[in-house]
């Protein structure tokens, strides 16, 4: 009944083994959640070496199994797995730019992270980079794929973009008004947030963790909270669970309510962002009473959960009224509907390749959810999961529309019961004396995060990665924007609501 | 005679000038009201052109005459039709010259100016921008056209001082089916030409969906005060030309310099109610896609069309 982190299972692999070993467990229906490289020194169990580690994770029932490759300490190069999975190929560009471990064969072996600007040579993630070095010699030209053709014209948007919008750069080559290629540039924001976690005690990870993406501080603190338990061996009461449980879901509803508004918006329909704006007003408070932080910081403790009030049912119900008004109102204007109607639609099919999470992927018919895939908590009843399959913007507005309605009726059942205070037994934390990982998989309100710690002998963080449901969503948005017209990019592009703070780590 | 004419003349562009960014800001509060919200009050417009102005100019390298040019321009022929139109007088030393047709290519050349403009920056907001105004302007200038010679067959010329004057004898041409039909296609074009929602949304921050704000992308300071100005007189003097043409009263037709001064007031509160409902409707309207617009536009084309047709067929009795 309570269910316990998943037993992980762990394979060690030879690095020439890797391909096959990897694509067995793809072709059973497994996804690729994560990849994270870890620079091993003398005193760890194998010696010095590079140890890439592989999550492959499918559920329900929950699955998790670890392929772990040790590769040379001072050349690491592995076999790329791009061809079997999208996501991997760009997990192994994201590695060879921190890391600088080497893809053999990669079909697409541009660049990711590392800008212009960046030092030739200088890979942040090794134990031996020290701090960024003076800006000297660059990486060096960073070109775009030019379109050519007859009339094909390029717009440079950003990364400085109008409005509180974060940095990202696109280049859309067009012909007339029709898209024919975007490419977005991200990374304008490169934190080293993997870095500033190594060291770290437990506790004061946590707060590093909440800010990994502002808009999704308890998904990226539960993660992060469920990884370190699981490998510290810290356990977790049932009243806490149903608490955490509580929490992702407001931080569901008000990230929701925001994005139906700014949907209308952006088709120059605000009196509904009006409305969107004063009903997340009033869910921003009941989140302040309910943790004290108007964006719900500090509710999700380490081995626990902590409620400063239980959120009142009748309120949410009132409010989840106002919002189906909204809702309503924008489908049953001609207008607005003309608008989300067909627009940038992704396919099933892409969605699945390309890995998409979330609503994104459940708008174009994959319902894919951590709550139920690989459930923290054991929900009396399982949570209602909206799929629609046009895959276009109005399927995405209509899956979080619906959303709302669904987690309004979760935290409804998820309240009764719970009692406002701190709920964490400060139970003995395992006391043992080696390197321990731990992994933490949590349905957040952009889809699926996943975070893989590893804790050294001395209880600090030695490795913390992150994943961001971004990561896997952002290659999507060039895909479903493909024919179509460059003035429905900023509505596509909202309906996507892609966050790059998470992405950029 | 000529003294109050020309002081007539005087007092239509002055209004026009100082009175259009109070326009601006009544529209701007009337739908924060509605929306629920409160509004940065109807005088923010003038505080925004006055900082503007305090502002050092700055204009892009590698842009040229036609840049520069362009606000000026876009304000001294929107002035020049504020002069024309008979807003408030008919009988105006300048009434002979008020032909329609002038009118129009005024407002178009001002469009024109502009357009040249956000493709002498060279950027592609401005190129882009360029290309959709063209676009509309294209599909507008002849519904305008065709709508005020609806309105001209029964006056039997087109200069509008005598169309207006017309009317004001002869109400019942007004409520004609040719004089209604014209009035809802002028209507959509004015909102067309002045770059309302649902052809284009005024208050966008998104780069890629503007229209008119593409164009002036990279105008700053004194200039984009100039660029403001400019656009927001158009919308006052299309409004002026629509309450002049269908709803003519008040507008004096003699030397007296009280019916002026009734005429100012009357014009003043004409275009302030038509501003009003225009932004109360704004409110439950969303903006069209783009390649919808030219639908939008054709219809109220026909409808020009059809009010002409009507004119020729049931005012030729």
């Amino acid at each position: 009944m309570i269910p316990l982190p998943a037993r992980r299972t762990v394979v060690e692999t030879e690095a020439s083994e890797l391909p096959a070993r990897a694509g067995e467990l793809l072709r059973e229906g497994h996804r690729l959640a994560l990849v994270a490289a870890h620079h091993d020194d003398e005193t760890a169990p194998g010696g010095r070496a590079v140890r890439v580690v592989y999550l492959f994770v499918s559920g329900p029932p929950d699955v998790r199994v670890e392929l772990r490759v040790r590769l040379d300490a001072d050349d690491p190069r592995l076999t790329t797995l791009a061809p079997q999975s999208f996501a991997t190929g760009r997990f192994e560009r994201e590695m060879r730019d921190l890391h600088g471990v080497v893809p053999l064969g990669h079909p697409l072996p541009r660049r990711l992270v590392r800008h212009f600007h960046w030092p030739r040579g200088w890979y942040p993630m090794r134990p031996d980079a020290g701090p960024p070095p003076p800006f000297a010699e660059p990486e060096g030209p960073y070109p775009f794929l030019e379109v050519e053709g007859a009339g094909v014209y390029e717009i440079p948007v950003g990364p400085v973009h109008a409005g509180l919008i974060e940095p990202g750069h696109f280049r859309f080559s067009v012909v007339g008004e029709t898209i024919l290629k975007l490419k977005a540039r991200l990374w304008f924001v490169h934190k080293g947030i993997e870095k500033l976690f190594e060291g770290r005690t437990l506790d004061a990870g946590l707060p590093l963790a909440e800010r990994i993406s502002g808009d999704t501080a308890v998904g990226h603190a539960l993660a992060y909270c469920l990884a370190v338990e699981e490998a510290a061996g810290i356990g977790v009461p049932r009243e806490a669970r149903q608490a955490r449980a509580l929490l992702l879901e407001l931080e569901r509803i008000h990230n929701h309510v925001a994005d139906l508004g700014a949907l209308c918006n952006d088709v120059g329909h605000s009196v509904l962002n009006a409305h969107a704006l004063r009903i997340r007003e009033q869910l921003l408070r009941l989140n302040e009473e309910t943790t004290g932080h108007r964006l719900l910081r500090g509710g999700v403790v380490l081995g626990g959960a902590h409620l400063h009030a239980v959120p009142d049912a009748a309120r949410l119900r009132a409010l989840r009224d106002d919002v189906r008004q909204v809702a309503d109102l924008a489908l049953g204007h001609s207008t607005v509907r003309d608008r989300f109607t067909g627009t940038s639609a992704l396919p099933a099919r892409v969605a699945r390749d390309l890995g998409c999470l979330g609503y994104v992927a459940r708008a174009s018919g994959l319902g894919y959810d951590a709550r139920i895939a690989h459930p923290f908590h054991a929900y009396d009843e399982p949570p209602t999961v909206p799929v629609h399959t046009t895959g276009d913007v109005l399927a995405r507005f209509l899956v979080r529309a619906e959303e709302i309605d669904a987690s309004v009726a979760l935290v409804n059942r998820l309240a009764q019961g719970l009692t406002s205070g701190p709920t964490t037994v400060p139970g003995p934390r395992e006391d043992a004396k080696t390197v321990r990982s731990g992994v933490g998989i949590v349905e957040g309100w952009r889809g699926t995060i996943t975070t893989r710690v590893e804790i050294t002998p001395e209880h600090t963080l030695g490795r913390v990665k992150p994943v961001d449901p971004s990561f896997f969503n952002w290659p999507a948005l060039p895909v479903a924007l493909a024919d179509t017209i460059v003035p429905d990019f900023p509505l596509t592009n909202k309906s996507f609501n892609l966050s790059y703070a998470g992405n950029d780590l | 005679m000529s003294g109050v004419g020309v002081a007539a003349v005087a007092a239509q562009v002055l209004v026009v000038v100082l009175g259009t960014p109070l326009l601006t800001g009544l529209m701007r509060q009337v739908r924060a009201r509605m929306e629920g919200r409160a509004g940065a009050g109807v005088a923010q417009p003038w505080r925004d052109m006055r900082k503007l102005l305090r502002k050092t100019p700055v204009t892009p390298t590698g842009t040229g005459p036609a840049f520069r040019v362009a606000p000026a321009l876009l304000v001294a022929t929107t002035a020049v039709a504020a002069a024309l139109v008979p807003l408030a007088s008919t009988a105006t030393p300048v009434s002979g010259e008020a032909d329609l047709i002038l009118v129009v290519a005024l407002l178009a050349l001002g469009s024109v100016a502009l357009a040249l403009a956000g493709l002498d920056t060279g950027t592609a907001f401005g190129g882009m921008g360029a290309s959709r105004e063209m676009t509309v302007a294209a599909l507008v200038e002849p519904t305008i056209l065709l709508a005020v010679f609806a309105l001209s067959i029964p006056a039997g010329t087109t200069n509008l001082p005598r169309i207006v004057e017309g009317a004001l004898h002869e109400p019942a041409r007004l409520a004609s089916p040719a004089g209604l039909l014209a009035t809802a296609a002028l209507a959509v074009a004015v909102l067309a030409e002045t770059g309302r929602i649902p052809v284009d949304n005024p208050s966008t921050h998104l780069e890629l969906t503007m229209v008119h704000e593409a164009m002036v992308l990279e105008y700053a300071g004194p200039d984009l005060a100039l660029v403001e100005l400019g656009a927001q007189m158009r919308l006052t003097v299309l409004l002026g030309l629509l309450a002049s043409l269908f709803a003519p009263w008040g507008i004096a037709t003699g030397a007296s310099a009280a019916a002026v001064a009734l005429g100012l007031v009357l014009f003043a509160a004409k275009v302030a109610m038509l501003g009003a409902v225009l932004a109360a409707a704004e409110v439950f309207w969303a903006k069209v896609r783009l390649f919808r617009v030219p639908e939008l536009l054709a219809g109220s084309f026909l409808l020009a069309l059809l009010a002409v047709t009507s004119s020729y067929f049931l005012g030729g009795v």
